[in-house]
């Protein structure tokens, strides 16, 4: 319990909450969200944009039509894969900050199966696209594997090393455009063949003409599939309960006989695929190439995906297609920063509204006090 | 490629780390791990250069872009120690809001025409050291004369006089501290907020003194996780945290100097002959904090020394923290 | 005992007073109009059990709580602290059971924390000569200019008693003062609160342990749940079953009916065992030690003599050197798993920390060292439902208590959360229990159920290793009791055949030609 001063005649006094109902969580969440788009709205309404037109627009441009929300699933699928790649870590305090680098080196390692090519030319598309996809797992798995062997063997901080390996990743894709892959000298590689595209929606617009220019594609499924997996893992296994032990206190985990140093190995491989496949999915589903500007830091926006979502794979979904829209939109939105603030403050409403979760903030008038210790006057 | 004129520049560009390293391990010092950095760089940058531009003051700037890191850092201090919120989280929502906001003020900075820079001078004598002189103290901006002083005088406030005495206290044993009447909030926040400030000076020697001119969120680009990695690796000592960042500044140097000849020491540039070979070079000084950082770590782990012992953890009178 | 004139007793306006002071918490009244008045020139003992609002009291003399009503006098007049700050201010400076000093700093540096003085620079050489001539005037014997991580436990107490009295503290509050330390050092502290006394200083003592309290104190005021139950009682003429019934509530003194069991088959031998600390440091030097089954034995040292490591190598959470056989198998440096499978249940000292996850339902942390086993693992699943079922069974038969077996463990009160780690150690039937510290801190209703179950556990025929810095709790439970001094076996005995003091010298190490009655099991004294 904590008086906190000011040079006001009252204060804030913090009491642990004993019981927690069921509506507050959610009622904090929503809250904080209604708040932070006030605040964002006063920024904007600051720097001269009209906040209410900013907002109509990002609802138009993300739900107006069939169209729009279609596209708000394409830019949402690699957001749920990145999301439950930071939920998952962050259920074991493990500060994965290198889904956007995981994303990279997943879409590097699933293009090297076209480019190389791993495969023959003519393959059928089902097995060039699972071969893809494994591959893209695993290039996200080994790169999320090298901040988690430092942080096991040597103590080494994720975050940085997750950031600076993000930065890495960028250069080294960067590399692979410009240089043994490029295409005319342009950043960008060769056009995938047909095989090596995941089936969009439209492909069946033949048969049903309604599904014209509808992008959603393949990805999106495998998404949901891994939502459903990952929940199962995090919530019925018992992996997931000893990722929850760890999370929450790793001395009585080490105490309960769980290996800690394994499980950071484990997490941050999973973690790292789960981002990888994101990164498969987009050259696969979107881009048809690999080019080095594909991911307008999906990566990033996953730590508030999964951190709006309470780390729950489940809720991943539908708040990673919420900020799906939000980056559809944002492409459009002067001035450019603007999405970016909006998910800064959208974050800090989150956790500072996590405080009344915690505790009842208690407003104490402070009465006045006659003798300021009895010392001699 | 000139080694000296190199090793000058990675001074100048080692003193923008310098400076966000030095706040960070103040405020670390304190108990309170600000992820921030890169957002209150971003904000010091951004509003150091505008003030400038529109007051043609570079020292208005300065005292802008200190002001304005120092507030944005205040959020942190509110959300971390009065709330008692995760500071990893809240680190990185600085972090996202700092670049938001940052790039949202400087819409159309980018095309302001050339402004008044802060001063470059020699300092006499000291300029006519051998080999020293030439690198660090000719033609330098102030402000690297003013991270030689900050260095030892941010040691010296640390293990030498009673503010540095209370601040260690807060940051390793609050309730002793608190015990003994040291207010582990006002101190915490007065870090938290010096903190704040040096990396709004680390931005605004971007923006004003090293690099000038504003280019979005590549105006810090990641320089200021570098930072928050230096202190790991400096085990919060500002003289060591200074030797990485002027090291790290003249890595930066010499990659980029090794893009251009077309030979280096008589044998062919793979860098100059083959462009794409140039993003290795890129890659280098994110691989070097990455070495730094396990070598800082593993040092920490056999020493058995390192990170103040209630750095992360919200201090509550009465509680013991976890 | 005392060596005040009644006159200085009963001076019309007390040094200190509390008057009708309420302090509520959420779900519990701490203080509920408690009066207490200090006189200077005494040490006034505060007696009552753990949770009686003792330290709660003091914490609000000492200005680290606002009291919800009452007042505080000092010499007469009403006062307010606001903070420790403003008590220190006014003589008042307390000494915390567990001590508040920055380990990674000198004495005098620990010392001067807080201080308005120098303005900026800090002579480190100037304040450590003073710190030396305050520290000789007193007696406290420390160097100023080591740092706090290296000193004992009692130096570091010494520490805290120099750091009010160079504020120039008229009266210290000592919260549990001796609890972590050795008898000889007690003595000690005695002297020095006597020589403190006879310079007119007033010394509030807070116990629970009556022997001391009759030992040192001029009056005794005795708490119960809140509430004073006998006010400044003088100690002269006072007895341990007056104070007992005062203190609980009731005339008994807690008996423990200890059958006597034959020795069984060794479960545990410590053959050379060697360690160290967190810093790198010699730990164990050498230990062996054996202990049997249906037989207790409890190992007495002062904080930081190797014990806890002890537990650490047993249980497999620390590195050694030297053979840990566990039924025959040596389990030395093998994964904590191993110990667990081998039936080493682990009572831990540190229960929110290690025993327990505290932000997790009671749930999880009951299956924590179960969840792979059936029924509550199935493949790689855990069967929720069977997880559940198991927690109520446990909650119910070991009564804890929590609004449900959904509630976080971290807002389960002292004594449950230790009733929830005993439920889960003792339920996985083990063949050796190492209990570290298994009652410190609990009230007395906890004490004697954790005592009661350890008993059951000997009865059932398991192998205890009892670790605990009350000498009192060991002498009463254990069969054996080996002592360890700087990390070797300085000695080992039948509880029967020896007594407190002769293991307060042992534990001090102050016994090097007065060997134990037994030589130690496998001649581990090294």
């Amino acid at each position: 319990m904590t008086t906190l001063r000011g040079g006001v005649p009252f204060s804030l006094r913090l009491e642990p909450r004993l019981e927690v109902s069921r509506w507050l969580s959610p009622a904090l969440t929503a809250g904080a969200l209604v708040v932070a788009l006030v605040i964002s709205g006063l920024i904007l309404g600051m720097v001269g944009a009209d906040p209410i037109r900013v907002y109509l627009h990002i609802v138009g441009s993300s739900l107006g039509s069939v169209g729009a929300i279609s596209d708000t699933l394409v830019k949402s699928t690699p957001l749920i894969l990145t999301g439950l790649a930071c939920a998952l870590a962050f259920r074991m305090r493990l500060w994965n900050i290198g889904a956007e680098g995981q994303l990279l080196l997943g879409a590097w390692a699933a293009s090297a199966v076209v480019l190389v090519p791993l495969v023959p030319v003519g393959t059928p598309g089902i097995i060039v696209l699972a071969m893809m996809l494994v591959a893209g797992f695993l290039g996200g798995a080994a790169w999320g594997l090298i901040p988690g062997i430092l942080r096991a063997k040597f103590g080494v901080n994720e975050i940085i090393a997750t950031l600076m390996l993000n930065s890495i990743a960028f250069a080294w894709i960067q590399y692979w455009v410009f240089g043994p892959w490029t295409e005319g000298g342009f950043q960008m590689s060769e056009q995938f063949p047909t095989e090596a595209w995941l089936p969009r929606l439209s492909d069946l617009a033949d048969a049903i003409p309604a599904l014209r220019g509808l992008t959603v594609h393949g990805g999106f499924l495998i998404a949901l599939a891994a939502a459903v997996v990952v929940w199962l893992v995090v919530e019925r296994s018992a992996w997931g309960y000893e990722i929850r032990l760890i999370g929450d206190s790793p001395r009585a985990a080490k105490y309960a006989g769980i290996r800690i140093a394994r499980n950071i190995l484990l997490v941050f491989a999973v973690s790292g695929g789960l981002a990888g496949i994101a990164g498969m999915a987009e050259v696969a589903g979107v881009v048809h190439r690999l080019q080095d500007n594909f991911s307008p830091g999906y990566g990033y926006t996953a730590i508030i995906v999964a951190y709006l979502a309470k780390f729950n794979p489940l809720r991943v979904v539908p708040v990673a297609i919420l900020f799906g829209a939000l980056i559809l939109a944002g492409r459009e939105i002067q001035p450019s920063g603007v999405p970016g603030m909006i998910q800064g403050i959208i974050l800090f409403c989150l956790i500072a509204s996590e405080v009344f979760l915690r505790f009842r903030v208690l407003i104490v008038h402070r009465q006045p006090v006659a003798a300021v210790a009895g010392v001699e006057e | 490629m000139d080694l000296q004129l190199i090793m000058a520049a990675g001074i100048a560009v080692g003193t923008i780390l310098l400076f966000a390293a030095v706040g960070e391990i103040l405020a670390e010092r304190a108990g309170v791990i600000n992820l921030g950095v890169e957002g209150m760089m971003l904000i010091g940058a951004v509003v150091g250069y505008a003030t400038a531009v529109s007051t043609g003051n570079a020292w208005l700037g300065v005292a802008g872009a200190m002001l304005a890191g120092g507030l944005l850092s205040l959020l942190h201090a509110i959300v971390t120690i009065t709330l008692r919120a995760d500071q990893v989280v809240s680190g990185l929502a600085l972090t996202f809001l700092g670049t938001g906001l940052a790039r949202v003020l400087g819409e159309g900075l980018s095309k302001a025409g050339a402004i008044s820079l802060l001063p470059r001078f020699s300092v006499p004598l000291l300029s006519d050291i051998p080999v020293l002189g030439p690198i660090a103290f000719t033609e330098q901006s102030i402000l690297v004369y003013v991270g030689y002083l900050l260095v030892p005088a941010t040691w010296y406030w640390i293990n030498r006089t009673r503010p540095g005495l209370h601040l260690r206290s807060v940051g390793e044993e609050p309730a002793a501290a608190d015990a003994l009447g040291v207010s582990v909030y006002a101190t915490r926040y007065r870090y938290v907020f010096i903190g704040g400030m040096l990396s709004g000076l680390a931005g605004a020697t971007i923006t004003l003194a090293v690099q000038p001119g504003w280019f979005g969120a590549l105006t810090v680009n990641g320089r200021g996780w570098i930072a928050v990695g230096l202190v790991i690796f400096a085990q919060w000592s500002p003289f060591r945290a200074a030797a990485g960042a002027y090291l790290f500044g003249a890595v930066v140097q010499l990659t980029l100097a090794m893009q251009l000849p077309p030979t280096i020491l008589g044998l062919a540039n793979p860098f100059f002959q083959y462009h794409a070979n140039t993003f290795f070079l890129e890659m280098l000084p994110y691989a070097l904090v990455l070495v730094a950082l396990v070598v800082g770590s593993r040092d920490a782990m056999r020493k058995r020394i390192g990170a103040p012992a209630a750095l992360g953890i919200p201090y509550v009178r009465g509680e013991r923290g976890r | 005992m005392s060596t005040q004139t009644p006159t200085a007793v009963a001076s019309p306006a007390p040094a200190v007073g509390l008057r009708g002071i309420v302090k509520r918490f959420p779900g519990v009244v701490a203080n509920d109009g408690v009066d207490f008045a200090l006189a200077a020139g005494e040490v006034h003992a505060l007696l009552g059990e753990n949770g009686a609002g003792k330290s709660t009291l003091m914490n609000i003399l000492d200005g680290l709580y606002q009291p919800d009503a009452g007042e505080i006098l000092m010499d007469g007049r009403p006062v307010a602290f606001r903070s420790p700050r403003d008590a220190i201010a006014a003589g008042l400076g307390m000494i915390h059971q567990h001590f508040t000093l920055v380990a990674s700093m000198t004495v005098t540096e620990n010392i001067l924390i807080g201080l308005d003085r120098p303005r900026l620079r800090l002579d480190l050489r100037r304040y450590d000569a003073e710190v030396g001539r305050l520290a000789e005037a007193h007696g406290l014997n420390v160097d100023p200019r080591a740092k706090v991580w290296q000193l004992s436990v009692g130096e570091r107490q010494r520490v805290e008693i120099l750091k009010v009295l160079y504020r120039g503290a008229r009266v210290l509050i000592m919260d549990e003062p001796t609890a972590v330390l050795a008898p000889l050092e007690v003595d000690d502290l005695f002297r020095t609160l006597r020589s403190m006394t006879a310079a007119g200083r007033s010394v509030v003592f807070i116990s629970h342990k009556l022997g001391e309290v009759l030992a040192i104190a001029d009056r005794i005021t005795v708490m119960r749940r809140g509430r004073v139950t006998a006010a400044a009682l003088p100690a002269a003429g006072a007895t341990k079953a007056q104070l007992a019934t005062l203190m609980v509530g009731r005339a008994v003194l807690e008996s423990l009916e200890r059958t006597p069991m034959p020795p069984g088959e060794p479960v545990l031998a410590l053959e050379g065992v060697e360690a160290d600390n967190d810093k790198g440091l010699p730990a164990l030097r050498g230990v062996s030690l054996e202990v049997r089954s249906g037989e207790i034995v409890g190992i007495a040292a002062v904080a930081g003599n190797g014990q806890s490591e002890l537990a650490e190598v047993v249980t497999g959470l620390r590195q050694c050197r030297g053979r840990v056989m566990v039924s025959g198998e040596d389990i030395a440096n093998k994964p904590v798993r191993k110990a667990i499978s081998r039936g080493v249940a682990h009572v831990p000292e540190d229960r929110t920390g290690v025993g327990t996850a505290p932000n997790l339902s009671l749930v999880d942390n009951l299956i924590m060292k179960r969840y792979r086993a059936s029924p509550i693992g199935r493949g790689w699943t855990i069967d929720m439902g069977a997880a559940r079922a198991a927690a109520s069974q446990l909650k119910d038969s070991y009564e804890i208590v929590a609004p449900s077996i959904e509630t976080q463990a971290r807002l389960l009160s002292g004594g449950n959360i230790q009733r929830l780690i005993l439920a889960r150690e003792i339920e996985s039937k083990p063949r050796l229990m190492i209990a570290v510290q298994p009652t410190r801190g609990l009230d007395v209703g906890a004490v004697e159920s954790a005592h009661r179950l350890l008993l059951e556990r000997r009865a059932a025929g398991a192998a205890i290793l009892l670790i605990s810095e009350d000498l009192d709790e060991i002498l009463a439970l254990a069969d054996r009791v080996a002592v360890l001094y700087e990390g070797r076996v300085a000695g080992i005995a039948d509880t029967a055949d020896t007594d407190i003091n002769r293991i307060g010298l042992l534990m001090t190490g102050g016994a090097g030609g007065d060997p134990a009655p037994e030589p130690a099991t496998g001649g581990g004294a090294g």
